[in-house]
């Protein structure tokens, strides 16, 4: 059987409003037939009567009544139909929920599922990656899984985890990620790093959709020139697993950072940042980043995929690296 | 209210003798409105969000100033420790949601609990989110009236009108002929009182609390004053013209209510007076102590802004 990354997403949902009565969800034409703008929630409100709740189109209210509802013990699991508009919510996820546990004590289980990632054609507002934007402010954890069993796993852990976690899953891996099954039997904690490709020659960090992308260029890159990429997947981008990263830098000496958001203040940055500062005697090379570039992005598909990095792009650079 | 008003005099003093921190925002005008909010709710029940002008509700609902004044001094011992102070306190806990900055930003927490709340089969209870004359303008307020209005949650909104967003007028602030037309138009019971009349504004309030616990939907209650003192104490409210002031100058909510009760024989002019010595011990005892208190230590604070973290789970 083959599953794919959003049966994952809806199985995590399902299980999770299956064992716990404080779960609920709420979001954006997720209820009825319809079952959400990508089909997430599908058949979730017919299982579940009256703990599938559409929302009016207020991104702001949605993510302040998860706030209230979590005061009162309830688990609200969010939709903001695209991360895009979930930009619009981000007052009270930083200022509000972000800020409860430090100010208050009181953690606020509630989880954030932001539909994320370019799609062709998607355009410029209905592809961003804005996850550097939330993990920004203090008090939100910010997921960014990879993988089908990350999706599905990292999920249910973001319901476990009493703080607001913002879950960022990919929409171009949505349909395109498949595999055997969600389940992973011995699934690694969130908050390490997954070595997604062992290798020798130089590491490449990545996430989100941009881990698929870096396999294939390792895989490239072997076949061509014999390196070898170690590659691995961040899976959570905050809290950042510095000690992970800085473990594979450690057995390569050198370090490519790919990230599918706009180049400033971005994820590729802090990494960059976090391993030149704590391990640059480690580093045999400049580190390197590959970001969209610094312009929204474009709408037709050949503008999109020159936009986005890719395997190519992550082949070339990492082979520039190898030889510096 | 007589407790509110003597800790806000309290307060006003220690500020302008740099005893504060940062801003004082005061009551003046709004105790009417918030002790009738207060005083029909129910603490360990009811949702409570006060925000800046709401000392006198504070009270009614059952708050000690003890933990007004922690706040004001970031008293190690307070609810916010430190971490946050002055009017933005709360005890979610207990049902007041700590209040951000933000303007209109706690009445979708309100409507929130009121759902979780109801999905919990909890029946009866009330929510009240109360907003200024400026926070109607705001996008996260007019989002969540929205809602709480689709959801037909039993939510009270109550809108003090007092006539300035800080030194807006309402002729810059809004359109309409009058805020209980946004509320019409959100699909809510409105209801408008003098929000310096003591005895229309509990009446009103009254109705509109009893209305929303008793399943008959939101409701929405412009309540009128005017702010009697600047936005916050550094703040000489040169902006409000002085007839204004001086039309409310036999207006005081406090005045009102104290002839209001003994024209009713409910209190008399000694019961008065020594209720208002009471209320001034009380403040004094609790601004005391809270002075007294430990601040917050700077070298022992974990700066930790999440309750997990993976570092504990492996442990």
């Amino acid at each position: 059987m083959s599953v794919t990354y959003i049966d994952a997403i809806r199985q995590a949902m399902t299980e999770l409003l299956e064992e716990d009565p404080a779960v609920f969800l709420m979001g954006e034409d997720i209820a009825g037939k319809f079952g959400g703008a990508f089909k997430a929630t599908k058949g979730l409100d017919a299982r579940f009567p009256g703990r599938v709740l559409n929302a009016p189109i207020a991104e702001d209210a949605i993510m302040g009544m998860g706030i209230g509802a979590a005061l009162e013990g309830m688990k609200p699991i969010l939709e903001m139909q695209f991360a895009d508009f979930g930009i619009l919510a981000l007052n009270q996820m930083g200022n509000n929920a972000g800020a409860h546990y430090y100010r208050t004590g009181i953690p606020l289980n509630l989880t954030l599922r932001m539909p994320c990632g370019g799609t062709p054609a998607g355009g410029p507002y209905h592809s961003q990656c804005p996850e550097s934007l939330f993990a920004h402010f203090p008090g939100l954890h910010v997921f960014t899984p990879a993988t089908v069993a990350d999706a599905y796993f990292m999920l249910k852990e973001a319901v476990r985890i009493p703080d607001p976690v913002v879950f960022m899953e990919h929409k171009f891996l949505y349909r395109w990620l498949k595999a055997d099954s969600w389940i992973d039997p011995e699934p690694l904690p969130v908050g390490s790093v997954r070595i997604a490709r062992p290798g020798r020659d130089a590491t490449v960090v990545a996430f989100s959709a941009m881990v698929p992308e870096a396999l294939q260029a390792a895989e490239l890159l072997q076949r061509e020139c014999g390196y070898e990429l170690e590659v691995v997947d961040l899976r959570c981008i905050k809290p950042l697993d510095v000690g992970g990263i800085l473990g594979s830098v450690a057995r390569t000496g050198r370090l490519l950072v790919v990230s599918e958001d706009f180049p400033w203040g971005g994820v590729a940055a802090e990494v960059i940042s976090a391993v030149t500062t704590e391990g640059f005697h480690l580093l045999d090379a400049p580190p390197l980043r590959i970001t969209a570039p610094d312009t929204p992005i474009p709408y037709h598909p050949d503008l999109w995929k020159a936009h986005r990095p890719g395997a190519a792009k992550i082949a070339q650079t990492a082979r520039y690296l190898i030889t510096l | 209210m007589v407790t509110a008003r003597a800790f806000d005099t309290k307060i006003s003093a220690l500020y302008k003798a740099g005893k504060i921190f940062g801003g004082v925002f005061l009551g003046r005008g709004h105790e009417a409105i918030a002790a009738a909010e207060g005083v029909f709710l129910h603490k360990g029940q009811d949702v409570y969000a006060p925000f800046i002008r709401e000392q006198a509700g504070r009270c009614a609902w059952g708050d000690s100033v003890l933990e007004s004044a922690r706040a004001y001094f970031g008293s190690a011992s307070g609810l916010m420790r430190g971490r946050d102070g002055n009017v933005h306190w709360g005890n979610p806990a207990e049902g007041t949601p700590a209040p951000i900055s933000h303007l209109g930003a706690g009445v979708a927490v309100v409507g929130g609990a009121m759902l979780a709340k109801r999905m919990k089969g909890q029946t009866g209870c009330v929510g009240l989110a109360c907003v200024g004359d400026g926070t109607t303008s705001v996008g996260a307020f007019q989002e969540a009236a929205n809602m709480i209005a689709v959801q037909k949650l039993p939510v009270v909104i109550v809108i003090s009108n007092n006539q300035f967003a800080y030194s807006t007028p309402n002729s810059q602030e809004f359109a309409c002929k009058s805020l209980t037309d946004r509320g019409i138009g959100y699909g809510y019971t409105v209801h408008e009182c003098d929000g310096t009349d003591f005895l229309s504004t509990l009446q009103t309030m009254g109705q509109a609390i009893a209305s929303a616990r008793t399943g008959e939907g939101p409701q929405w209650v412009v309540a009128n004053t005017l702010r009697m003192c600047g936005h916050g104490e550094h703040d000489d409210s040169c902006y409000i013209p002085q007839e204004l002031k001086d039309a409310y100058a036999d207006r005081d909510p406090l005045a009102v209510a104290s002839r209001q009760l003994r024209e009713l024989g409910w209190i008399t002019e000694d019961e008065d007076a020594a209720l208002a010595a009471e209320c001034a011990e009380e403040v004094q005892r609790c601004v005391a102590q809270a002075q007294k208190e430990a601040p917050p230590a700077p070298a022992s604070e974990n700066w930790v802004a999440t309750s997990w973290n993976p570092e504990h789970e492996e442990q």
